[in-house]
């Protein structure tokens, strides 16, 4: 069996009286694709903040690469890359600062920053462009930079939250191949999205319902539970109930 | 003929150096539901800021309901609802506020066009004390269509309403949609999610500010002519790579498990291709022929 990277056992997250997240318990394996997916509301990005060391569960064991999410949130921190559709990059900083920017927040020293900088620049053709400033990028190309920036410092697992929402579809499929490349390389993909033909990419994919995991397995093995023809039917017929 | 709600001629409109529209045609049919389908950078929001007068043209023109963009734009701002995509109701208004605020603006009472709104409104009228800005995404949803509907316009612009929303509250409010359109609502409405393209009478598919395609969702499928097969085997990045690297290989993109693959020579020649992945060490390999999707469409006008 894989070296389980992330370890969830019984969280629960309480605002007052409501329960945002309800006894979670699931495991993430080294090199895995994981989709968390779950309605709006579900409490998706609570035990997102929490998996990620930004906010502290109200109980349960939970770790992350490793490390512990009450005690060594910093560990977590710089064990983990993270990226959002909503925010990625400083679009008044060129490409190039952006790299020296989070790699120094990372703790890479400028020497490093600039072997692996030219090394990322040439995968993704953007030598020239390097002097650019991000605003000045089609979105596309933006979300290709925003994730290797956030697997630069090689982390155990990215946390990848709605990558890809109003991408189009070439780029979409391009993005996804740079995620089956960092699993390839060892990464852990933790992702949540709401294309379900992305949910499908994934090795296992979770469903949250009102703050619980309500199913969690293969995308096949999902469909053949609940005799749906692709996963969308899988989470209308979740969500609906 | 149907009589025309909206008639685009030649829009175009450039920020900068940058052109965001490029010359655009389009016409919605009173009682249509349009959809506008691209991702970000589009255009799509700068069209719809044009036509719901709140931006004027660089050139071409607009008419809604027989009234023009520009010259008449008081006359369209009466007999439009627009949602725009970003949340733009007072935050610190209660829902039953922000209604009341939009209806009394238009000249109108809630009562008056309850019915209208009924279905989405009453989903969120228990919370109808509850500030705006603390409702969930959903919801806020909701109610932004109820002040768009709430002066019963005959056009509605939606703009990108499902970005972010989740599949089901999606399928929802295209149901929601639908019962508009029965009350003789002509809908233009955007959205990235290339799949709810099937859910529109007919559509414009948008790239880079401009249109590669515009016809009835059905059109645009049987369109498509090249053969195409749905590969799958147990490693879906070693085929894509694989795939990548044979000589007859047009494209090979990923739908869900499977890679969809369409040859140089426009046929597909299974045999040959098994064959091929065989001399790779697959241990499964499946094939089947797959009708294209909107997606697949898309995706092979963009490469026109």
């Amino acid at each position: 069996m894989a070296e389980k990277i992330i370890q969830v056992k019984n969280l629960v997250k309480k605002f007052g009286h409501f329960i945002a997240n309800d006894h979670l318990t699931f495991d993430v394996y080294k090199s895995e694709i994981f989709g968390f997916l779950g309605a709006n509301g579900a409490g998706k990005t609570t035990a997102m903040k929490i998996l990620c060391g930004l906010s502290s569960p109200t109980s349960g064991e939970i770790n992350i690469a490793g490390f512990d999410v009450y005690t060594e949130t910093d560990l977590i921190k710089k064990n983990i890359g993270y990226m959002s559709q909503k925010f990625s990059l400083y679009e008044d900083l060129t490409i190039e600062e952006n790299i020296t920017f989070y790699a120094g927040i990372y703790g890479l020293s400028m020497k490093q920053i600039k072997e692996k900088m030219d090394v990322l620049l040439s995968k993704l053709d953007l030598q020239d462009s390097r002097k650019k400033l991000i605003a000045s990028l089609p979105l596309g190309w933006r979300q290709k930079l925003a994730f290797s920036i956030a697997i630069f410092h090689d982390p155990k697992i990215v946390f990848l939250d709605e990558p890809t929402s109003g991408v189009d579809p070439i780029t979409r499929r391009q993005f996804w191949d740079l995620i089956y490349e960092a699993t390839h390389h060892g990464i852990t993909c933790f992702v949540t999205t709401h294309y379900m033909d992305e949910a499908e990419y994934c090795d296992r994919i979770s469903i949250m319902v009102d703050g619980r995991i309500e199913a969690l397995d293969t995308p096949d093995k999902l469909k053949e539970q609940f005799q749906a023809e692709n996963m969308n039917d899988v989470f209308v017929k979740l969500t609906r109930n | 003929m149907p009589r025309q709600s909206i008639v685009v001629e030649n829009l175009s409109k450039s920020y900068d150096n940058v052109k965001a529209v490029h010359a655009i045609n389009f016409n919605v049919d009173e009682g249509e539901i349009f959809g506008l389908i691209g991702p970000d950078g589009a255009g799509k929001t700068t069209i719809f800021r044009m036509l719901v007068t709140l931006m004027i043209p660089d050139e071409g023109k607009a008419i809604i309901e027989g009234f023009d963009s520009v010259s008449e734009y008081k006359k369209i701002r009466k007999i439009i609802g627009y949602m725009p995509g970003k949340f733009s109701l007072y935050h610190d208004l209660t829902v039953e506020e922000n209604l009341k605020f939009y209806a009394t603006i238009f000249g109108t009472t809630i009562q008056e066009n309850y019915y209208l709104i009924k279905d989405i409104y009453s989903q969120i009228e228990p919370f109808r004390k509850r500030l705006a800005g603390k409702l969930s995404g959903g919801m806020k949803q909701k109610l932004a269509l109820s002040c768009a509907l709430i002066h019963k316009p005959s056009v509605l612009f939606l703009d990108e309403p499902t970005t972010g929303v989740d599949a089901v509250s999606r399928k929802e409010f295209w149901e929601m949609l639908k019962h508009l359109k029965e009350q003789g609502i002509t809908i233009l409405v955007s959205t990235p999610y290339m799949d709810e393209a099937v859910l529109c009478d007919r559509v414009a598919l948008i790239m880079n500010g401009n249109i590669l395609s515009i016809d009835t969702p059905q059109n645009i499928i049987d369109n498509f002519q090249e053969d195409m097969i749905a590969i799958r085997t147990e490693n879906i990045y070693r085929l894509l790579n694989d795939l990548r690297e044979y000589s007859q290989t047009k494209t090979a993109f990923p739908f869900g498990r499977f890679v969809h693959y369409t040859d140089k020579s426009g046929n597909v020649n299974e045999k040959e291709i098994y064959t091929y992945l065989q001399s790779k060490n697959y241990k499964h390999i499946e094939m089947n022929p797959v009708k294209a999707n909107i997606e697949d469409c898309f995706i092979k006008l963009m490469k026109q």
